[in-house]
């Protein structure tokens, strides 16, 4: 394939094809915008405390303790970046399942933001690992854990980021002019989005189901063996919110990539988008109740984690939703923007109370994560938002694909 | 490795004594297929807080010799320097002495938890931790209900530590070393033979023990046992846990990961078939 893709793009350009990579690794217009400005410092300081890390230790930059092993990285990195990546699940659903063909021209953008957030945020997992050398132990097979949640996530983890990027390829091909490599990896969409869809349902309450085993340490508010199958729903109105927001973002930064109809048909897609959020938070909420009452916790309500619990169901599930429908009757884009922000920090709220604020509650020393911690994280978002940025500028992500794609056809 | 090597050795002992013996090979292995578990038996009315179970275990590991006095309200913990530690406590039936250590649970659930099968209960009982499979994610940690695992945060090559029953010495037929340097306190056998001594003790002296044996049914049962004048939760124990075995909490999910990897795809395959029809001209591929 290799050969085809080389033979190829020499045809297009008429140049080999190294040359034409290193001509796209160079920086395309202005590069002092305010982004960089305030990324670049953050990626810096975040790549030395990781080598800090590597040298001295996970104590050495984490305030992580005996009793509370799993912080910040796990808790934000994983567990809630993998619930923003949802959307890529949902969409190729929409899209390749059930033909729902008004959302095609975002499903590349999406499938792109899923793919990096699990190569960024999974990434992130090899950070916290004390013997990270090990973590292909539970690969290639000389000790299978198989009676592990995390075996299992890990394993999906890594075969939806191929899926994932076989959804991808076709634009990569295009991008590099491969047009034999676009044909066979175009047909292998269709497995791939089956097969995506099925791991992500698996994985997304998988990280949920991580949590079952540690039953007297997560506060009863959050703690239920319902917590796989809220974590599957909610992270359907996640992804959906992240698309919307991204979406949002990627229309003023890329405009000039996006097509005049495309530009029309956003509206549309927002709306869209908003009634099946509506749709599957008003499920979550229900289900929530159901749990509630299911576990009889009702003293725990007049307790300051129990305000706090109110907090996240009213404030961040119920609001928006109630947003979300307001918005789709009223075709209102500027309170689907609002509803999708406040559902993405209820979704924060949500996956870091059950990982790391209402886990240990009752411990002595709580956790709180260190600045270095932070800063870290901040340098793996913004590094992937370079490679998206990157990829978004060369690829055919937002644009048209090249002609020669329709012609073909 | 380790093990391997263990085992294969005791396989050659073994198969050695039955050619010497000349008795049926059948018989020894289908006793060997039978092992129980090992367990240890605490008793806190017998406890004196000499701390020679600590020393010992300290000595026999390699640990800093535990120097810090006890104090009743002072709550040590076990950590990386210390898998073994004896607490003081003022309880309703006078002062009271208590160990702390890995549990050795019958079905651990950091074994469970284990995605390399690192944390691993052995056949003859103890919950062993093996270093080349580890990859530190300390998902032990998060799921152990003891809090057992320690892990070493200032180390660019972290271990896991925690008790191991001196695995090593038990291989070999020898007794654990804090059991071998306690008196009375702590001692060492099957778990069937440690249950029935525990009962004993209970119905013989009703009045010197409260009548629960911890670990009998915690957690789905213990591979450490004990016995207390006065109820656990004033000698520092957990005792809301659960009596079945924490790995059961997540079977569920588990159990039906086939079923939704076998039937989901087909269903999806089924929708877009069905959603097909409608359009001759096919443009799935974009």
């Amino acid at each position: 394939m290799n050969n085809t893709v080389a033979a190829t793009a020499r045809d297009n350009d008429g140049r080999p094809v190294w040359r034409f990579l290193l001509d796209e690794l160079k920086p395309k217009g202005k590069w002092l915008t305010p982004f960089n400005i305030i990324s670049i410092p953050v990626i810096l300081l975040g790549f030395a405390l990781i080598v800090i890390r590597f040298w001295k230790g996970i104590g050495a930059i984490t305030n992580l303790t005996q009793e509370i092993p799993w912080g910040l990285w796990i808790g934000f990195d994983v567990v809630t970046g993998v619930a923003f990546a949802g959307g890529a699940y949902v969409l190729t659903f929409m899209v390749y399942i059930l033909k729902m063909d008004k959302y095609h021209s975002i499903v590349r953008i999406t499938v792109l933001n899923g793919f990096l957030a699990y190569v960024f945020y999974a990434g992130a997992l090899l950070l916290d690992l004390g013997r990270p050398w090990n973590v292909i132990n539970p690969i290639i097979g000389n000790s299978f854990g198989t009676s592990s949640v995390l075996f299992l996530v890990a394993w999906h983890f890594m075969l939806y980021m191929i899926a994932e990027l076989i959804e991808f390829s076709p634009a990569i091909a295009e991008w590099l002019g491969a047009r034999r490599a676009r044909k066979i990896l175009s047909a292998m969409t269709m497995g791939a989005v089956i097969f995506g869809i099925t791991l992500s349902t698996l994985h997304q309450s998988g990280l949920g189901a991580l949590y079952l085993m540690a039953k007297d340490k997560i506060h009863p508010l959050w703690y239920s063996e319902f917590i796989p199958i809220l974590f599957l729903v909610s992270s359907v109105f996640a992804g959906l919110s992240m698309v919307i927001f991204e979406g949002s973002i990627s229309h003023r930064v890329f405009f000039r990539q996006i097509s005049e109809e495309n530009h029309k048909a956003e509206k549309g897609i927002l709306k869209g988008l908003s009634k099946i959020c509506a749709g599957a938070m008003f499920a979550y909420f229900f289900l929530q109740v159901l749990v509630f009452i299911h576990d009889k916790n009702w003293n725990l309500l007049n307790t300051p984690m129990g305000y706090w619990f109110l907090v996240e169901m009213i404030g961040f599930v119920l609001l928006p939703m109630i947003l979300f429908i307001y918005s789709y009757r009223n075709s209102n884009i500027l309170m689907v923007r609002i509803a999708a922000i406040l559902t993405m920090l209820g979704i924060i709220i949500n996956r870091l109370n059950v990982t790391v604020i209402g886990f240990r509650w009752d411990a002595s020393v709580h956790y709180v994560p260190s600045w270095m911690e932070i800063v870290v994280t901040l340098a793996v978002i913004f590094t992937e938002i370079w490679i998206f940025r990157w990829v978004i500028n060369r690829m055919p992500v937002l644009r048209e694909s090249p002609s020669w794609v329709r012609e073909e056809k | 490795m380790s093990i391997d090597r263990r085992n294969f050795l005791k396989t050659l002992g073994v198969a050695g004594l039955t050619l010497a013996v000349g008795k049926g090979f059948g018989t020894e292995n289908k006793q060997g297929e039978e092992t129980e578990f090992q367990a240890m038996l605490y008793d806190s009315t017998m406890c004196v807080g000499c701390r020679g179970c600590e020393k010992a275990c300290a000595k026999a590991h390699g640990l800093p010799e535990p120097l810090d006095e006890l104090e009743v309200g002072v709550l040590r913990k076990t950590s990386e320097q210390r898998r073994n530690v004896i607490n003081k406590f003022d309880t309703s039936a006078g002062e009271v002495y208590a160990r702390n250590a890995c549990m050795h649970c019958n079905e651990p659930a950091c074994a469970a938890a284990c995605l390399t099968q690192a944390m691993y209960k052995t056949k003859e009982g103890p919950v062993i931790w093996r270093e080349d499979k580890c990859m530190g994610c300390r998902y032990c940690m998060v799921s152990c209900p003891f809090d057992v695992p320690k892990f070493e945060y200032h180390s660019a090559n972290p271990r896991i530590l925690k008790c191991d029953m001196c695995y090593d010495r038990i291989v070999k037929g020898e007794i654990p070393a804090c059991a071998a340097a306690c008196g009375d306190a702590l001692i060492f056998g099957t778990r069937r033979e440690l249950l029935a001594e525990a009962r004993k003790r209970i119905v013989e002296n009703p009045k010197d023990y409260i009548d629960h044996i911890y670990g009998e049914k915690e957690a789905g049962g213990t591979g450490v046992l004990f016995l207390s004048p006065a109820p656990y939760n004033e000698i520092g124990f957990k005792t809301g846990l659960q009596n079945t075995s924490y790995p059961e909490l997540s079977k569920g999910f588990l159990y039906s990961v086939p079923s939704v990897f076998v039937l989901l795809p087909v269903l999806l395959l089924g929708i877009h078939e069905a959603t097909k029809i409608n359009r001759p001209k096919e443009e799935e591929n974009e």
